[in-house]
């Protein structure tokens, strides 16, 4: 009796929802068939514009359905017209050609990671300084934190001009709009990591006579490593969208803030949201990948507990 | 009790006073201490809470500075003697860092002298072996017990191979079937290097077994109510607690705890 209470399936998907892909499919299922309910409701009052233009009355609401998820140029475009437009322009075009997204992504990418890495380095650069000094964390930290509330799309048409009128244009203005929206993470995280040594673990440094840069890169450097990890995660994030806001005012040339601009100017809503679907796998799969760095780290440091 | 004038003491304290400001008005955490402390003792403080114990020690470890009074570390101020690596510490807890394996841990303060890789490696071998953790060099504090992590932290002291050892109840967290092996371990170990031994505790047995200087301190303000010299034999075990010479140093270390706290409840 108990052997076959314990063996008895507690139901079919136990097996599945108890990993993680199980609980995550079902949540991007749910997510896109609100979605597919939206491109409905939202396309609706458009589709039966053009039913009336037409003189078409009793439309079955089949038929308007299928038409609401098949427009050129829909309020909302449904998820399997994103998905062809990706797959349109991923797949079946040449890497090097410019109505190609991996060609956009590339460009995004590029000045994403060359920001994230200046972002990142300012950023510990900032944090040693204000944990070693008092007059320059009583001085500099108010600066680090007004500088993020400046909204970023006030200022990054002007990074993006006076840098030009300097004469550096092309990748770097771009890179210079992510390091400033990334620096701020990892500083805030490496100030905080590299404070939080126990007074126990100081005390012993002092006990051992060491200097602060023995104690720095022997103590401090160490513990604020977990603190950096989930720092440069908000960060890459940010940097992404610093490159994509980055790329809006220079003339929309190429970038995925490029494809979103073209995309609204001339009201292609599909190449918009493919745009943006591409832009947050990108982020996911970044945010992923430090978070793998993070991982191996850690297994290396003996601190993957 | 005499001494040759030429011998110096590896401590000596006179009218060592420690107030901490704070909001509700001054701690007098340590009030007019005298104290000497020879080579090769083993001195105990012992006292409730609050009597200023641990403060004692890390003043003597230059960790605390004091308001008024003298004190000195071999003959130099705690300070100089605290930049000659003079002492090894052992803290409350073992104190190790995670990220690195027992034997780094033991490296550490190695590093830090600048000593060689292969000075390192000897001396790690030695004081590993010292504490009974041959076989653990290359496992993780956290892979290790607590009484196992507290040796590793004594082993990290011992490395630096000071005269002067300052322990800061470091069996405190510790079982008491762990302790009484640690207990013995540490007789052992400072029977066979002579070292100089300061060990804080508020375990009376612990004090009476390991010393032969017992202070007791009592609270508010912190002082030294009373100082017995051990007439127990330098080689001992652990049978000793239930000698009757024992017990007459351990009722005359509680009868001191008890009188110190008597005046306000």
């Amino acid at each position: 009796m108990t052997t076959e209470a314990a063996v008895r399936p507690l139901s079919p998907f136990a097996g599945l929802m108890s990993g993680t892909i199980g609980p995550v499919l079902v949540v991007v299922l749910g997510l896109i068939a609100i979605w597919y309910v939206a491109t409905v409701a939202l396309n609706a009052p458009f589709q039966r514009d053009i039913y009336a233009r037409a003189g078409q009355t009793d439309v079955p609401f089949s038929q308007m359905v299928a038409d609401t998820l098949a427009q050129e140029r829909p309020v909302l475009p449904s998820p399997h017209q994103v998905a062809i437009e990706i797959w349109d322009t991923t797949v079946n075009k040449k890497v090097t050609s410019n109505r190609s997204l991996i060609y956009h992504t590339g460009i995004t990418l590029s000045s994403t990671l060359t920001g994230f890495v200046m972002g990142t380095l300012l950023g510990i650069g900032l944090a040693i300084l204000v944990v070693h000094s008092r007059v320059l964390d009583k001085s500099l930290m108010p600066w680090v934190i007004s500088s993020q509330t400046i909204p970023i799309l006030a200022i990054a048409p002007m990074i993006i001009v006076v840098l030009n009128a300097i004469g550096i244009s092309g990748l770097m203005p771009k890179a210079m709009i992510s390091t400033y929206l990334s620096f701020f993470p990892v500083t805030v995280g490496m100030v905080k990591g590299l404070r939080s040594p126990e007074l126990i673990h100081i005390d012993l440094m002092r006990t051992y006579s060491a200097s602060e840069a023995e104690t720095f890169w022997k103590l401090r450097l160490p513990y604020a490593v977990p603190y950096l990890f989930a720092s440069m995660k908000v960060g890459i994030a940010a940097s992404l969208v610093g490159a994509i806001v980055g790329e809006l005012p220079t003339g929309a040339v190429a970038g995925l803030g490029a494809r979103l601009l073209a995309g609204s100017y001339y009201g292609q809503t599909v190449q918009i949201w493919s745009a943006l679907v591409l832009a947050s796998v990108v982020a996911g799969s970044l945010v992923a990948l430090i978070g793998l760095l993070e991982k191996a780290t850690l297994a290396k440091m003996g601190m993957n507990r | 009790m005499d001494r040759p004038a030429s011998v110096q003491p590896v401590i000596s304290a006179k009218d060592l006073c420690l107030t901490f400001e704070t909001n509700d008005g001054p701690v007098h955490a340590l009030s007019n201490i005298e104290l000497t402390i020879d080579e090769g003792d083993f001195v105990s403080f012992i006292g409730p809470s609050g009597c200023g114990k641990t403060t004692l020690l890390r003043v003597i470890a230059d960790l605390e500075q004091p308001t008024s009074g003298k004190i000195a570390v071999n003959g130099m101020s705690p300070e100089e003697a605290r930049l000659n690596r003079a002492y090894g510490y052992v803290f409350q807890a073992p104190a190790l860092y995670p990220w690195r394996t027992i034997a780094g841990n033991v490296a550490l303060p190695l590093e830090i002298m600048g000593l060689d890789a292969k000075e390192r490696e000897e001396r790690i071998a030695r004081n590993m072996e010292l504490v009974n953790l041959k076989g653990f060099e290359k496992k993780y504090p956290w892979q290790l017990s607590g009484g196992m992590q507290q040796r590793a932290s004594i082993a990290r002291a011992l490395a630096v191979e000071p005269k002067l050892l300052l322990m800061d109840e470091p069996f405190g967290a510790l079982d008491e079937i762990v302790r009484d092996h640690l207990n013995d371990q540490l007789h052992q170990l400072w029977a066979k290097t002579n070292k100089t031994v300061v060990f804080v505790t508020h375990s009376i047995p612990e004090a009476v077994y390991l010393s032969t200087k017992i202070v007791v301190l009592c609270p508010r303000p912190g002082r030294i109510y009373d100082v017995i010299e051990s007439d127990l034999p330098r080689q001992r075990t652990l049978d000793i607690r239930e000698t009757p010479e024992f017990l007459k140093i351990a009722h005359r270390v509680r009868e001191g705890l008890k009188a110190g706290h008597s005046y306000d409840d």
